[in-house]
């Protein structure tokens, strides 16, 4: 039976996958956002998933306005990293594990959310600044990745509670594959940020850490955070934050297992326009 | 019934919701399209002529044309879409973000390195926060702007 060993948390902006692409990430300016997940890449390693259950969301890639999937699952045998206007990141290919998604699929659809399967998509720095982060720059990632697109650009996006609600469908869906499988379920996204108008540039630090404590310790309460919280406190942007409580749900405390270890925390200010929040949390 | 938006209180942001995403489909297909390197190209070579093969309004081909992306977002645009236009000008998000605040690019990069916009005064319409109307044009645009 295959088991979702632990959860990552990571921010995914764009400018921390060229300032690596570009050999930048000594500088400092960088260099204390790269030194974050020092412990995470060394934990990578020593703790080695056979897949990686990813969930971030496009950025007007590979879903532009023709259609908009609110959950996305992909089930290809690979996936290329996009050209999203500056030419495609110099990284790996992404393989899938086809086998693995459409078994979740099958078992999500029938716990009654509306899943939309992909078979064709190119993957863009919301996927791949995740990997790059955690396993650095090598020739090949080091296990298959599962994409799950969320959005979270085109309102209304999903609320937290039915991210929370989707992470424990996800779960439950991983249990019942039926090979010895070691599964990690990432969540990406935020923290606190906002691109647009005026108001651009908003950081909020205590919110953006409130948000981390209450991840860790009450999951469930989190979950009823609405929509306008996030945007009034945390900015537009920082909306993909609701991504966090996919990944939060698929952990087996929330089933009546054990709380999980905090193996990591991180927090940062600024990388571009954004604030940086990373967690691991290992299941018991 | 009325549809639920809260969020069209909140100081100088426009959520992309999807009245916004009707009024801008065209304007963020034709964003979508820069993705290309050869429409890249072709739009480089003359702006209005590339845009007027797509049914804009006037105003979203103003807008384009400016590169003012607060009037694009107002006109239906959404960051993540105008972003290919930055793309194709040579611009990093960071600039993209700053232009629409008035402040250079120094200013902003210093802003966002001191810790970020902070949210006080930001909040609601008619606090007394940097990003509300009255604050407008921010740094040293504003400064000038008033004096």
């Amino acid at each position: 039976m295959a088991k979702i060993t632990a959860s990552v948390y990571t921010s995914h902006v764009p400018a921390i996958g060229a300032a690596l692409d570009l050999g930048k990430s000594g500088e400092p300016y960088w260099q204390p956002v790269f030194k974050g997940y020092d412990y995470s890449k060394q934990w990578l390693k020593d703790n080695p998933p056979d897949v990686i259950f990813l969930v971030y969301n496009d950025h007007a890639t590979a879903f532009s306005l023709e259609m908009i999937p609110t959950f996305a699952i992909g089930t290809a045998a690979e996936f290329t990293p996009a050209d999203e206007g500056w030419g495609p990141r110099p990284v790996p290919k992404v393989i899938g594990h086809p086998e693995l998604a459409a078994h979740i699929a099958q078992s999500v659809i029938q716990q009654d959310f509306d899943l939309t399967i992909v078979n064709k998509m190119d993957v863009d720095h919301g996927l791949t600044v995740p990997l790059s982060l955690m396993c650095g720059q090598p020739q090949a990632w080091p296990c298959p990745v599962i994409p799950f697109a969320v959005n979270v650009v085109q309102y209304p996006v999903p609320s937290g509670r039915r991210c929370f609600e989707l992470g424990k469908a996800i779960r439950k869906a991983v249990e019942s594959f039926d090979k010895p499988l070691n599964v990690q379920i990432w969540g990406t996204g935020g923290m606190s940020h906002q691109l647009q108008g005026p108001r651009a540039g908003l950081i909020n630090k205590e919110f953006d850490n409130a948000f981390l404590d209450q991840l860790i310790a009450d999951p469930e309460g989190l979950a009823g955070k609405p929509h306008i919280d996030y945007v009034r406190e945390a900015g537009s942007e920082g909306i993909e934050l609701v991504m966090w409580l996919i990944a939060r749900g698929a952990m087996s405390d929330v089933a009546g297992g054990p709380a999980p270890k905090v193996a990591h925390r991180f927090y940062h200010v600024p990388a571009s326009n954004t604030a940086v929040g990373h967690l691991i949390l290992e299941n018991k | 019934m009325s549809l639920e938006k809260p969020y069209l209180d909140v100081p100088g942001t426009t959520i992309f919701d999807a009245e916004q995403s009707r009024l801008g489909y065209h304007l963020n297909q034709f964003c979508m399209s820069l993705m290309k390197a050869a429409n890249r190209e072709r739009f480089k070579a003359n702006e209005r002529a590339y845009l007027d093969e797509w049914p804009m309004t006037e105003e979203q081909k103003q807008a384009v044309l400016a590169r003012d992306l607060n009037r694009c977002i107002k006109a239906g645009g959404n960051i993540y879409f105008l972003a290919k236009i930055g793309a194709t000008d040579g611009k990093s998000f960071q600039q993209m973000a700053g232009s629409m605040t008035g402040m250079t690019e120094e200013e902003y990069r210093d802003m966002m390195i001191g810790g970020g916009r902070s949210v006080e005064g930001n909040r609601v319409v008619g606090e007394d926060g940097t990003a509300q109307a009255q604050h407008q044009p921010q740094g040293k645009a504003g400064q000038k702007a008033s004096a």
